[in-house]
């Protein structure tokens, strides 16, 4: 093969047992957990078992965690899973899946004490200074679930394990997945995945037997807050634009609860982390005349039994309160960070106050530097100056504090309903093709530690589907040479058009991926509940939505591509059109406001348990470019409160 | 805040095939400028997409010749603040300036081993594969590492 050019690239061809989509924290817990079983495997069928990781960054750096993180949110301790799972069904307002977070939660741990043991430095309480968790050391806590780290360097350490783990000759960076690929023979089962290099002319087919898709969540589907150069500066990382979802829909993959989002309140313009604040220093969020509106509005809760009344009401609900203050006008929102920090400095030497002010930088600095130089450039110094919060436009993801994703095979041993299994553990319903942490849907509250866990359990389960399907081979549906067409069309229309006109940019032949993201996300904030509605739609703006997705995305035909930074833009721009699809088909069915504070029905502005407290999933139709949307029955595997108990 | 690169400071990593930014920057945004044609500085990196920028600092931390710095967004944050890092094996040093020029400097510990010395499977440990269903990683036996009480789930 010649080497190729910008039209007309190199194609590549490879076949093996596993491909890792991503490289986030779910790729590099399944990367670790694979080769022990890889072993095994080899040994029993008696030939080589090959796997491959693609990321379409850098492994060391990739994913959620590329900038670091100040604490591992999730890890259990001398708690209960079952506490675990209905601390997640209750912040998700009751709709989760128990068998899948109870899962996560009996395994977590052992995650969070193998990043110790690779180099992580996890904070110990007074004593146990230098005593490992796996020797009983005791974290600090900044809550009942999460535990306080130093961790600029954490997604490099994870990273490096997973090099170690499958070797970096087996690990490809800098590929763009950009569609998976069914099987000839069976269009249940997936066969393969294409992609390209953002760096050479080639384009990679991929064909295997089981594929992990774990490409993160979805941003920048709506118009962000910040629109001029502090674009980038959304609360989730740029980076991640739907792939897992949009991939997932295209190859006949069941979703789950894609109406379903986050909207996180954080420090304003910067996002930093408000949980350290919250949590280890006791700061109170008050409107501008300094009342703390979660007291003043507390009895707002109680219209939402039994998710208002928890201990920790569901964080929706703690948005819903603060945006009842800025609707009517009793804004701007403030962390009060004087307050708290002279109440701690009441207890407390000078030079431990000194260490709290470096643990509060800190928080900034190991995950979100930006916010350090927003409180540098405006001179803010939180034990002088409270600091404004915003609650945000809204993400879509699995792992944090949301729960859309893809619908799964769970654990078979925690008193599931039989159709919640199907044999694979972390298979969605097409055959051969796993997900995990932000690909999960109904779950949610992994976070770092219980994405790595997840990604690990999902290892597990391809190991068992490859040795029970080690004869097939699989095909794809479609010739290479059109699969390569696809992808390159972008780059097709550029070449074709662009002497057209004198200036590269306006072309009535192709639209640039940026225009189509501004398109997608004028649309998706002003029709589906962004922050221009103050997170409220209805049907009729439904319809709206609906109509002008359609003709987005038949645009999306005309994206072009200038370089090959461009055709990663627009592949990118692509994926996120579909989610954004999802996400509004299913907000259209779900005839309620189930998440009141991330959005509202305004025609249907209540919970309604008797009649959606169910979940809502959905499948799509490559072909027809259909959505089909249908109720799926919930149902508890641990005990939970509900409504007047 | 995007990054900037200073002119006099990056060499294009001297002429490698990978530069050191390009190669870690997770959003693809940083870009060895060969020829000068698109900045007019040859042979030097630039951010080709500064709006959107991270600020996850990824390209600051590596850059061997500390010759990327953050400018905080022009359209939301007023001029003159900065904050800087340097990162070493075990550590990374913090300097912090704010627009009144008050300076702060924080250092935090980044990692206890040395960096490439992570074995995954050093213990040695294998996986059985009848373990393969059911609870548990290869590493534990066929046991979920925090069994619960079983008695809280209802349908069990
Ligand atoms: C802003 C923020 C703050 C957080 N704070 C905390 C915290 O304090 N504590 C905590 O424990 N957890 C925290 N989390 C949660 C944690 O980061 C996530 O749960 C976790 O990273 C999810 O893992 P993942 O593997 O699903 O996705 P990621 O880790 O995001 O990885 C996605 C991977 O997919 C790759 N990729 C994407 N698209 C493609 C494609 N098309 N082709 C190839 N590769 C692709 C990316 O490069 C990346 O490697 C935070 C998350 C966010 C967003
Ligand atoms: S890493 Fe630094 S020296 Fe190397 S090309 Fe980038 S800016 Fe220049
Ligand atoms: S700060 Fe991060 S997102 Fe911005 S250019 Fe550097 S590596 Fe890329």
């Amino acid at each position: 093969m010649s080497e190729g050019t910008f039209g007309n690239p190199e194609v590549v061809e490879e076949e093996v047992d596993i491909l890792l989509i991503g490289g986030g924290m779910a790729a590099c817990g399944a990367a670790y957990e694979l080769g022990p079983w890889i072993d095994q495997l080899k040994a029993e069928i008696g030939r080589d078992v090959s796997v491959k990781l693609v990321d379409k960054a850098a492994l060391s750096r990739s994913g959620a965690v590329a900038q670091g993180l100040s604490a591992i949110n999730t890890y259990i301790g001398d708690q209960d899973p079952a506490d675990y799972a209905r601390m997640v069904a209750n912040d998700l307002m009751g709709i989760t899946r128990d068998d899948l977070a109870y899962d996560v939660g009996r395994h977590v741990d052992h995650s969070v004490q193998k990043f110790e043991e690779w180099g992580l430095p996890i904070w110990k309480q007074p004593g146990d200074e230098g005593k490992s968790l796996k020797d009983g050391g005791k974290p600090v806590r900044s809550g009942k679930w999460q535990i306080m780290i130093n961790g600029e360097s954490y997604k490099w350490i994870v990273a490096e394990a997973a090099k170690s783990a499958i070797g970096s000759d087996n690990i490809q960076e800098r590929v763009f997945i950009v569609k998976l690929v069914n099987d000839k023979n069976d269009p249940k089962r997936i066969a393969g995945a294409v992609g390209f290099s953002v760096r050479e002319h080639k384009v990679y087919v991929y064909k295997f037997k089981a594929c992990l898709l774990v490409c993160g969540g979805a941003v920048n589907i709506f118009r962000p807050r910040s629109v001029g150069e502090g674009t980038g500066r959304a609360w989730y990382p740029v980076w991640n634009a739907g792939s897992t979802y949009s991939m997932a829909a295209e190859a006949g993959a069941e979703l789950t609860m894609m109406e379903n989002r986050f909207v996180p309140a954080r420090f304003k313009d910067g996002y930093g982390p408000v949980g350290a604040w919250f949590l280890l220093f006791k700061a109170k969020a008050t409107n501008a005349f300094g009342e703390v509106y979660m007291d003043k509005n507390k009895e707002l809760l109680n219209d939402y039994p039994p998710y208002g009344q928890a201990a920790v009401p569901a964080s929706c609900l703690r948005n819903h309160l603060m945006l009842k203050e800025m609707k009517e006008g009793r804004g701007p929102i403030y962390m009060d960070t004087p307050t708290a920090l002279q109440n701690l400095a009441k207890t407390m030497t000078p030079k431990e106050i000194k260490h709290l002010e470096a643990e509060a930088w800190e928080d900034f600095l190991d995950m979100c530097i930006g916010q350090a130089g927003v409180w540098a450039g405006e001179n803010i110094e939180p034990e002088k100056t409270p600091s404004e919060l915003m609650p945000t436009e809204p993400y879509l993801l699995g792992s944090h504090s949301g729960c859309c994703g893809i619908w799964v095979s769970g654990p078979e041993d925690v008193g599931a309903p039989d159709s919640w299994n199907w044999g694979y553990r972390s298979m969605t319903t097409i055959s051969g093709l796993f997900t995990a942490a932000d690909g999960v849907g109904a779950s949610g509250h992994k976070f770092s530690s219980g994405s790595h866990a997840e990604g690990r359990l999902a290892a597990k389960g391809m190991i068992k589907y490859i040795r029970d399907h080690k004869d097939i081979t699989p095909e794809l549906d479609t010739p290479v040479e059109q699969l390569v067409e696809e992808i390159y069309q972008p780059v097709r229309n550029f070449l074709e058009h662009k002497d057209y006109t004198t200036a590269i940019d306006i072309n009535p032949h192709y639209i640039t991926p940026k225009m189509l993201q501004f398109r997608l996300q004028k649309i998706m904030d002003e029709y589906c509940a962004g922050v221009a509605t103050w997170y409220q739609t209805n049907a009729k703006m439904l319809e709206v939505c609906e109509h002008k997705l359609g003709m987005l995305k038949e645009d999306s035909q005309k994206m072009r591509a200038k370089d090959l930074h461009e055709l990663l833009r627009a592949w990118e721009n692509y994926h996120r059109i579909l989610t954004a699809e999802a996400h509004m088909k299913h907000i259209q069915f779900r005839e309620e406001s189930r998440y009141p504070g991330f959005y509202y029905r305004a025609d249907f502005n209540f919970v309604d348990e008797e009649n959606w407290k169910c979940f809502v999933n959905s499948t799509y139709d490559k072909n027809t470019k259909e959505w089909n949307v249908f109720k799926v029955e919930h149902v508890d595997l641990v005990a939970k409160p509900t409504a007047g108990h | 805040m995007p990054t900037f690169v200073r002119t006099e400071k990056c060499d294009g990593c001297k002429g490698q095939d990978k530069t050191a930014c390009m190669y870690i920057c997770p959003h693809d945004l940083m870009k060895l400028d060969k020829d000068g044609s698109e900045t007019g500085h040859a042979m030097k990196a630039f951010n080709q997409e500064p709006e959107q920028c991270w600020e996850c600092y990824s390209c600051v931390k590596i850059c061997p010749q500390q010759a990327i710095e953050c400018r905080a967004y022009a359209d939301i944050v007023p001029m003159g603040g900065s904050v800087q890092p340097l990162r070493g094996t075990d550590s990374i040093m913090w300097t912090i300036k704010f627009r009144n020029g008050q300076m702060k400097r924080f250092k935090f510990p980044i990692r206890t081993t040395p960096e490439g010395s992570i074995e995954a499977y050093k213990a040695g440990k294998t996986a059985n594969m009848a373990n393969l269903e059911g609870p548990g990683f290869f590493e534990t036996d066929g046991q979920a590492p925090l069994p619960g009480d079983p008695s809280q789930l209802i349908r069990l």
